[in-house]
């Protein structure tokens, strides 16, 4: 694991209009890393991973990717740059096949004649060997996605982002809806992503959950940073306590 | 025993997955409706030659416009304006080439050139203002149809032009929409006796059926393009995307507003072939023609299998519901039955598709 980051935001700041949604953020993530934002409701995570994912744009900060400062103005530059993110609700699209989503905006075509077309055969044995490799039984990659429960829909938009090679992988609150088992599933596919070398940032509200597979626990509240905690250096109710707004930043920094 | 189970179990599958086809409900349809007709109107040539042609040729108007609103639809917008688009088109080539003395190729592309950018227009409002198309696309129902009458009055002092026949004679273009193909074979066949021909009168010799009508060839025509487009091309994953969650699509890098707009205009375009075919075959253009066609368009897409919500839908399933559509209505007039019927069949298909339709997306979404 090496030291140097791979995505680093400096002093991010995001308004809209009079509210301010983020107040000086900083964040490091480093490859092979499983980097949980933990925060309450209206913590300011979902804009964080907005400015990370390129949906918004920040008010002010300086956001590095290996090392250089980058200016995202929209999803397709972060997807450019490597950064995929996965959201809670939004990942997938049910009425349409686990091919075509998995496939969805990155289609492999072949030339028939002077015809540009889908190269379905190409894509449905791609992604039916991905899916065995991540652990997905599918019977027909014509399926629809919405045939899928809600861990498989998470661990094919997962999945699909690490295939399509990306670097730092955003989850919005993978686990929020879903069951024990479930849950405990996606969690086992953060896992192999993370092996993989694959930055992880995994945002939840969960504390037990990114203690199951967090490297590092950065507390969001109020639009800050509380401060970041290696696994390991901070427990349960520690975090716990933290989320649900009692600042304890003296006693946190004083751990870092 | 376990070859038995799993036997079972690829039936079953077999058995779902012919279930989820959105055009199933329309296959049946169709099948239904000329096995109905086949029974009772066998007697009263529906189903010779030119009878077949009647039909025919009502089907393909049907579909023409079902397409567009067919891809529109799929794309998770409507366009109310199609009506108003035929009457404005129609009346722009008719303005064009008949009072301004242009010739009528060129009325025809500057028909299809300002349709198509009132097309975008409102795909772009529509996009830009996040209104329901709905909305946008009523409100353009009543400017396009004011507009039609307004020009039509002050160039001409009446609502209906005629005398485009006479200047569209020669004309390159015009045959592509108001001709006839293979009108050889035909020839052919009538001297072979293959099919009927005219006994008496200035065509006696000639066949019934002279040819193809370009209306039908442009029917199919839109048909192969719009169903390989959807389901063939990775633009018509974006069409299914932006109508099945255009956030989601957005997110991934899609270019949703685009595949609207591009929609809008597609559909525009088809409300044009509409138009101009209707213009030079009749050799006049009226400034009430197309009303309510937006509606017959959307329930033959409907009867077809989309979802009303977006996401979902079949090119050919709107066709079979346009045919379905055209053969009732001229069904009805072959068996005499008062055509007033005709809307409460309609109404009552409408329902029953819809209802169906909803079932449908339920299994497939997984929902409850």
């Amino acid at each position: 694991m090496s030291d140097k980051s791979i995505m680093q935001l400096s002093n991010i700041h995001k308004s809209f209009g009079n509210v301010d949604a983020l107040k000086g953020v900083s964040i490091s993530i480093k490859k092979g890393e499983c980097h949980c934002l933990l925060g309450d409701n209206g913590a300011g995570k979902s804009t964080l991973i907005k400015i990370m994912s390129g949906v918004h744009q920040p008010t002010s900060g300086e956001i590095m990717i290996d090392g250089r400062p980058v200016e995202m103005s929209g999803p397709r530059d972060a997807i450019n740059s490597g950064i995929a993110t996965v959201y809670q609700d939004l990942a997938l699209i049910p009425l349409m096949s686990v091919a075509r989503n998995f496939w969805l905006g990155r289609e492999l075509t072949k030339k028939v004649g002077p015809i540009t077309v889908m190269d379905f055969e190409k894509c449905n044995s791609i992604l039916m060997s991905e899916m065995d490799k991540i652990g997905i039984k599918l019977r027909d990659p014509s399926q629809s996605i919405g045939t899928l429960s809600g861990g498989e829909r998470q661990t094919v938009a997962i999945s699909r982002a690490v295939y399509f090679g990306a670097e730092i992988l955003i989850l919005d609150e993978p686990t929020s809806a879903l069951g024990v088992y479930q849950t405990s599933n996606v969690l086992k596919t953060i896992e192999k992503v993370r092996e993989k070398g694959v930055a992880v940032v995994f945002i939840s509200h969960n504390v037990s959950h990114a203690l199951a597979v967090g490297d590092k626990f950065t507390v969001l509240s109020r639009g800050e940073t509380l401060g970041t905690a290696k696994a390991g250096e901070i427990n349960y109710e520690e975090l716990q306590f933290m989320m649900s707004g009692n600042k304890e930043l003296s006693e946190l920094k004083a751990r870092n | 025993m376990s070859d038995d189970v799993k036997n079972n179990s690829s039936l079953k599958t077999n058995f779902r997955s012919v279930m989820l086809r959105p055009d199933l409900g329309a296959i049946v349809g169709v099948v239904l409706v000329f096995l109905f007709f086949f029974l009772v109107a066998r007697d009263t040539g529906m189903f010779s030659l030119e009878g077949s042609m009647n039909w025919g040729i009502v089907s393909s108007q049907f579909i023409i416009i079902a397409v567009g609103a067919c891809l529109l639809m799929i794309a998770g917008e409507f366009d109310l304006s199609v009506g108003s688009m035929i009457g404005f088109a129609g009346i722009v080539i008719a303005v064009t080439s008949v009072v301004w003395g242009w010739p009528v190729w060129l009325s025809i592309i500057t028909a299809f050139v300002v349709s198509m950018s009132i097309g975008a227009l409102i795909g772009y409002i529509t996009v830009r203002t996040n209104l329901p198309s709905f909305i946008v696309s009523l409100a353009f129902l009543y400017i396009l149809r004011g507009m039609t009458i307004f020009i039509a009055i002050i160039s001409t002092k009446k609502t209906i032009i005629g005398g485009v026949t006479e200047v569209a004679e020669n004309d390159w273009l015009a045959p592509i929409f108001g001709g006839e193909i293979f009108t050889g074979v035909f020839d052919w066949l009538g001297e072979k006796g293959l099919i009927q021909t005219f006994v008496a009168g200035t065509k006696a010799g000639q066949p019934v059926v002279s040819g193809i009508p370009m209306m039908i060839v442009w029917a199919i025509g839109l048909v192969i393009f719009a169903h390989f487009l959807l389901t063939k091309t990775r633009f018509g994953n974006w069409i299914y995307a932006s109508g099945g969650d255009a956030q989601a699509a957005r997110h991934i890098g899609v270019p949703v507003n685009r595949v609207k707009i591009l929609m809008f205009v597609f559909t525009a375009f088809c409300a044009t072939v509409f138009a101009t075919t209707q213009v030079i075959e009749f050799g006049s253009a009226s400034a009430d023609r197309g009303i309510l066609k937006e509606f017959e368009a959307i329930i033959s897409v409907v009867i077809g299998g989309a979802l009303l919500t977006g996401g979902y839908g079949s090119v050919i399933g709107a066709a079979l519901g346009a045919v379905i559509f055209g053969v009732v209505q001229q069904g009805l007039f072959f068996i005499g039955v008062e055509s007033s019927l005709f809307r409460v069949f309609l109404g009552v298909l409408l329902l029953l598709a819809v209802i169906l339709n909803t079932h449908v997306r339920k299994l497939i979404t997984g929902a409850k």
